[in-house]
C-alpha cells in the first residue's frame, strides 16, 4: 500500500514538473506523438512503404511528402513505418539494461565486501571495453541482426554506466538513519531494498532509463546503417542503409537519406530533454537561472 | 603509490578480459568461419588461406580448448596476428599498420581538440551563468548529442560537399596523387580530413562543454572562490587558475569513459567518408568476412582505449592529491 501511495505521489509530481518545466514538456510531447505512431502507423502512413509502386527518384510534394526512393517507394511512409522499430528497441532495450544496472549497482552496493568488489570489478572492465566495436565483431558472426538479438547485444553492452552510478547513489545512502531504522525493526532485505533505498533513487534510476533508451536508438541505428542489422525490415536505420548503397545523396535524393536522421534526432532529442529535466530534478543547482535574477541575487 | 599498483592493476584485468573475449567469440558464435570462407567461394579458395583461418580459430587441429588458449595468448603478445583473408597473404598487422595513422592523426587530433575547446566553453559558460553561452549551448548540444554522429556527417558530405563543393566527397587524399612528403600532398591530406574532423568534434564536443559546465556550477559555488573574489582577483585568474582547474577533474575522468563512445562514433565517420582508417577497415573486414583481420582490430582499437584511459588514471593522480591520498 505504501508502495502505491508513493507511486501515486511520484506521479503527480512528475505531471506538475512537467507542466513548469518547457524541456520536459516537449521532451513528453514529443514522445507520445512517436508512441501513438508507434502503436497506429496505419494512420498516419499514407501508402505501403515497400511498394515499389510509385515513380522513382521524385522531390517533394503534396502526395509525397519527402519524395520517392530510386526503387519508387514514399519515403514518408517508410518514415512513419520504420518509426516503431526504434522506439520498440528504445523502449525494450532502456528497460531491460535499466533493470540489470539497479540489479548489479544495488546488490554490489547493498551487499559490500567481496561481492561489492567483484560485481564492481566486471561493471568497470565492461564499462571500459568499447562498445561498439564489440557488436559489430558479435553481428559479424551472426549475420544480419533480427531485432531480438539486437535488443539482447545492446542490453549486455549498455548496462555498466547506469549499474556504476547507481552503485555510487545506492552507496551514499546505505547508512542513512532511516535504513538502518529499517533493518533494526527486523525488515526483510528485499523491503528495505525496494521500500527504502530504491524510492529516493527514483529520479536517477528514470534519467539512467532515458540514457540506455537514446544509446540503444544510436546505436541500433549505426548498425543497421553498415548494414549489420536485418536489411529487410522497415526501420530508419535500415532506410539509411538503402539510403547510403544506393548513393542517394550523390543522385540528388538527399531527403531519402536525411529524413530518417531527422526522425532519429527527433526521439533522441525527446529522450536527451527528459533526460535533462530529470538531471534538473536531481541536482537543483543545475536549473537555468535568468540573468536578471542572478543580478538581483548578487545585489 | 598505491593508487597506481590498483590501476596497473586494472588495466591488466581489463586486457586480459579483452583477449579473452576475443578468443571465445568466434569459438561460441554458430557457424564456423572456415566453413563459411569455403561455401563463399565453392571451394575455390586457396588452400593457404584456409590452413591460416584453421590456425587463427583452432579449427580442425584437434587441440583442446585451453591448449589453444595459450597459443592465442602466446601469439598475440607476440604480434602474430594471423594473416589477413581479404587481402592474403599479406599479415594482418600490415593492413593494420597501414590504416594506424590515418586514424591516430584524424581520430586522435579531433577528439582531443574537442575535449580541449568543449571543456574550455563549459567552463565560461557556468562563468557567466545566464549569460549567452550558457542559455545557448546546452540546448544546442543536446539536440545535436541525439543525433547519429555518421547522420551529422552525411549531412555534411551534402552540404560542404556536394552542394558547395568546397570539399571531397571521400578519402584521405587524392587517388592519383603522389605520394610524397611535399606541401601540396599533407595539403591535399588535411583538405580531406576537415570534414570527418568537424564531423567528430561536432558530435563530441556537446558532452566535455555540458559536463564541464555542470562541475563548474558546483565549484564556483564554494568558499575558496568566493574568497579569491573578495581577495579582489581578476576574474580571469579566477575562472582558469582557482575554479577551472578543479572542475577539470571530473572532466578528465569522464574523458576515459567516453572515449569507447567517441571512437564508436569515429568508426561510423570514417566509414560515411571512406577514411582509410582502423574503423573503416573493420568494417571493410567485416564485409569482406575477413575474421583475422576484424578480431584483430577489434583488439587494437580495445587496447588503444585501454592505454588512453589508464594514462587519463594517471593524469587525474597527478592533478589530483586526493585520489592518492584515498583509496
Amino acid at each position: 500500500m505504501r508502495f502505491l501511495s508513493s507511486l501515486g505521489g511520484a506521479l503527480a509530481r512528475a505531471s506538475k514538473f512537467i507542466r513548469r518545466d518547457k524541456k520536459a514538456a516537449a521532451g513528453s510531447i514529443i514522445l507520445f506523438v512517436l508512441l501513438l505512431i508507434t502503436a497506429f502507423p496505419s494512420w498516419f502512413a499514407p501508402d505501403n512503404p515497400s511498394a515499389e509502386i510509385y515513380t522513382p527518384g521524385v522531390g517533394l510534394s503534396w502526395s509525397h511528402l519527402l519524395g520517392t526512393t530510386s526503387f519508387g517507394q514514399d519515403v514518408f511512409s517508410q518514415l512513419i513505418v520504420g518509426t516503431r522499430q526504434s522506439v520498440m528497441i528504445a523502449l525494450i532495450v532502456g528497460l531491460l539494461s535499466t533493470i540489470l544496472s539497479v540489479g548489479i549497482g544495488i546488490t554490489a552496493a547493498y551487499s559490500g565486501g567481496m561481492v561489492d568488489d567483484a560485481l564492481s570489478l566486471i561493471t568497470d572492465v565492461v564499462l571500459v571495453i568499447p562498445t561498439f566495436p564489440l557488436i559489430i565483431v558479435i553481428t559479424a558472426y551472426l549475420k544480419a541482426a533480427s531485432f531480438w538479438l539486437m535488443v539482447f547485444v545492446l542490453v549486455i553492452t549498455g548496462w555498466s554506466y547506469g549499474a556504476r552510478q547507481l552503485r555510487v547513489q545506492a552507496l551514499s545512502l546505505r547508512n542513512r538513519d532511516y535504513l538502518l531504522a529499517a533493518k533494526a525493526r527486523g525488515e526483510s532485505s528485499w523491503y528495505v531494498i525496494c521500500v527504502e533505498l530504491i524510492p529516493p533513487m527514483t529520479s536517477l534510476i528514470v534519467a539512467n532509463f532515458l540514457s540506455s533508451a537514446l544509446y540503444a536508438v544510436l546505436m541500433a541505428a549505426g548498425l543497421q546503417f553498415v548494414g549489420l542489422g536485418n536489411i529487410n525490415t522497415e526501420s530508419w536505420g535500415t532506410m539509411l542503409y538503402w539510403a547510403q548503397n544506393n548513393e542517394a545523396l550523390s543522385i540528388g535524393l538527399p531527403l531519402w537519406a536525411l529524413a530518417p536522421g531527422v526522425a532519429i534526432a527527433i526521439l533522441g532529442s525527446a529522450l536527451a530533454l527528459l533526460n535533462y529535466a530529470f538531471d534538473e530534478i536531481a541536482n537543483p543547482a543545475l536549473r537555468p537561472v535568468s540573468a536578471r535574477r542572478l543580478k538581483k541575487a548578487e545585489a | 603509490m598505491r593508487y597506481l599498483v590498483r590501476r596497473v592493476g586494472f588495466l591488466l584485468v581489463a586486457l586480459w578480459a579483452a583477449l579473452t573475449l576475443n578468443f571465445l567469440i568466434p569459438r561460441l558464435m554458430p557457424g564456423n568461419p572456415a566453413e563459411s570462407m569455403m561455401a563463399k567461394f565453392h571451394g575455390h579458395v586457396n588452400p593457404a588461406a584456409i590452413k591460416a583461418l584453421e590456425v587463427a580459430f583452432g579449427i580442425n587441429n584437434h587441440q583442446s580448448l585451453i591448449s589453444s588458449y595459450f597459443e592465442y595468448i602466446n601469439n598475440t603478445l607476440h604480434g602474430n596476428l594471423g594473416l589477413s583473408l581479404s587481402y592474403f597473404p599479406i599479415p594482418v598487422s600490415t593492413v593494420i599498420m597501414r590504416a594506424l595513422p590515418w586514424s591516430l592523426g584524424l581520430v586522435g587530433v579531433s577528439t582531443i581538440l574537442g575535449f580541449v575547446i568543449g571543456t574550455a566553453l563549459g567552463a565560461v559558460a557556468a562563468w557567466r551563468r545566464g549569460g549567452l553561452l550558457d542559455s545557448v549551448l546546452p540546448p544546442v548540444f543536446i539536440v545535436i548529442s541525439a543525433f547519429p554522429y555518421f547522420w551529422i556527417g552525411l549531412l555534411s558530405v551534402w552540404f560542404f560537399a556536394l552542394t558547395l563543393g568546397w570539399f571531397p566527397i571521400l578519402g584521405g587524399y587524392t587517388e592519383t596523387a603522389t605520394v610524397t612528403w611535399s606541401f601540396s600532398f599533407v595539403g591535399d591530406i588535411l583538405w580531406h580530413a576537415v570534414l570527418p574532423a568537424f564531423t567528430i568534434l561536432l558530435t563530441s564536443i556537446g558532452g566535455w562543454i555540458l559536463t564541464m559546465r555542470n562541475n563548474m556550477i558546483t565549484v564556483v559555488a564554494e568558499d575558496y572562490v568566493k574568497m579569491a573574489r573578495a581577495k579582489g582577483l581578476k576574474p580571469r585568474r579566477i575562472l582558469w587558475q582557482y575554479a577551472g582547474r578543479n572542475a577539470l577533474l571530473p572532466n578528465l575522468t569522464g574523458f576515459a569513459m567516453s572515449l569507447g563512445f567517441v571512437i564508436s562514433g569515429a568508426i561510423l565517420v570514417e566509414y560515411v567518408f571512406n577514411y582509410p582508417g582502423l574503423g573503416f577497415t573493420l568494417l571493410q573486414a567485416v564485409q569482406n568476412e575477413d575474421y583475422p583481420l576484424m578480431q584483430s582490430l577489434f583488439l587494437l582499437i580495445t587496447v588503444a582505449v585501454l592505454v588512453a584511459i589508464f594514462i587519463s588514471d594517471i593524469a587525474t593522480a597527478l592533478l589530483d592529491p586526493r585520489t592518492r591520498s584515498s583509496s
